[in-house]
């Protein structure tokens, strides 16, 4: 009896998890209110999903005119679970939480 | 522009498998952020084997080996020495493996890779109990805590014993480079993982990761827990390099233990005097620490 092994028997995983939209895990979702962030990127550094992303400067209002020189954050909503740790962790309290089904009727 | 105090480069992507909130996936992001991309990963049965998602996906930009519970020493040395033999002497190898992989089953693999002396990194992430399988009390969980096996009841059968501690067990070995480091404060592990990466032969890291699903905190406390269990002495960052204790962050004033344990839902039973005792315990351990720093100056 002889057993067919394909040439390559080791397993290679080669399909990026971005396949996986973990953002329909979420129960609360994370809204920056730009007119408060101050482009410390707290929220980015501590996100256990990789969800926050650079923006260029121009794409939302900044607080200050000093300010307005650096990056700004964006959330991808296709990925964010809803842990909330960037709204614990911000300074100036601009995440705020506010429950999924409240965005329901927007995307009809 | 943007001013940033960790590197930028991502090597972990999303849409992981990942609980909320878990404080693994950012130990990771920051270990792959320190390393780089010229990385080799193998991790062993743990809570990262399920994260980058079933078959075929693939959650980091680096390679990727699993293997055994028990192997990953033995696994990391077997991958060092092939690439020395290659004359691929720049890759960083690194076990990534949990508490239970490190402090009880891949002890004796973890021993003998230092004993060996590799040029490999080990990381324990440090999530204080089996918590892939459903929170089993592993020889990393600590004292007064409830895990599924250590249950309470009428006979309070929580987990008493204190809590192994595998960065002194490494330090034994005398190994070039020793550290403890957690989520909360990613630019003192970057940096010591970047000054592990300059030095040759065995390294080893325990990042206390906490797990919102085991310790049953609110998801969105995951870093906050984590600066407590500095800021109460109860886990302190120090790092040992050939023997040298430095701790490298000092409480001025430390934060009674009691605002750390009462976070978290696997310590809700504990009476006054058992938290009176378990503050003593890390009193006494940090004034260990403070000596073991002291004498290393006093070498010099």
């Amino acid at each position: 009896m002889s057993i067919n092994l394909p040439k390559d028997p080791t397993p290679i995983a080669k399909v990026p998890s971005t396949e996986n939209k973990t953002g329909g895990w979420r129960t609360f979702r994370p809204v920056i209110h730009y007119e408060k962030c101050i482009r410390c990127y707290i929220c980015w550094k501590f996100c256990p999903d990789a969800a926050i992303h650079f923006a260029p400067p121009e794409a939302h209002e900044s607080p200050k005119e000093a300010l307005a020189k650096f990056d700004t954050v964006e959330i991808n909503y296709d990925f964010c679970k809803g842990c909330g740790i960037c709204a614990n962790e911000c300074p100036v309290n601009a995440i705020e939480l506010v429950l999924e089904e409240n965005f329901r009727g927007d995307e009809e | 522009m943007k001013k940033l105090t960790i590197p930028e480069e991502e090597y972990m992507l999303p849409g992981h498998t990942a609980c909320l909130g878990c404080g693994a996936t950012i130990a990771m992001r920051y270990v792959l952020k320190a390393l780089g991309k010229n990385t080799i990963l193998s991790i062993p049965a743990c809570c990262w084997a399920v994260i980058p998602g079933v078959y075929p996906h693939r959650n980091l930009e680096v390679p990727l080996l699993y293997t055994a519970f028990e192997v990953t020493g033995a696994a990391i040395s077997g991958i060092r020495e092939a690439l020395d033999a290659l004359g691929k002497e720049d890759v960083n190898v690194v076990g990534f493996a949990g508490d239970g992989g490190t402090a009880d089953i891949g002890l004796q693999a973890l021993s003998a890779a230092a004993e060996r002396g590799h040029n490999v990194f080990y990381i324990m992430y440090d999530n204080e109990a089996y918590m892939n399988t459903g929170i089993q009390r592993s020889g990393s969980t600590p004292m007064g805590a409830w895990t599924t096996t250590t249950p309470g009841g009428k006979k309070r059968m929580y987990k008493w014993e204190p809590k192994k501690s595998v960065a002194e067990i490494m330090v034994a070995h005398h190994i070039p480079y020793v550290a403890t480091a957690t989520i909360a404060y990613p630019e003192d592990m970057i940096s010591k993982l970047k000054r592990a990466k300059e030095i040759k032969g065995p390294k080893f890291f325990q990042i206390l990761s906490p797990c919102p699903t085991g310790w049953r905190h609110s998801p969105d406390k995951t870093v906050e827990v984590s600066r407590l269990a500095v800021q109460t002495n109860i886990f302190p960052l120090y790092e040992v390099i050939n023997g040298k204790y430095k701790i490298s962050i000092k409480p001025k004033n430390p934060k009674p233990v009691k605002e750390y344990l009462r976070l978290q839902g696997r310590f809700r039973h504990l009476t006054e005097e058992e938290i009176a005792m378990i503050q003593k315990n890390v009193d006494e351990n940090w004034k260990a620490l403070l000596k073991k720093e002291r004498c290393s100056q006093e070498e010099e």
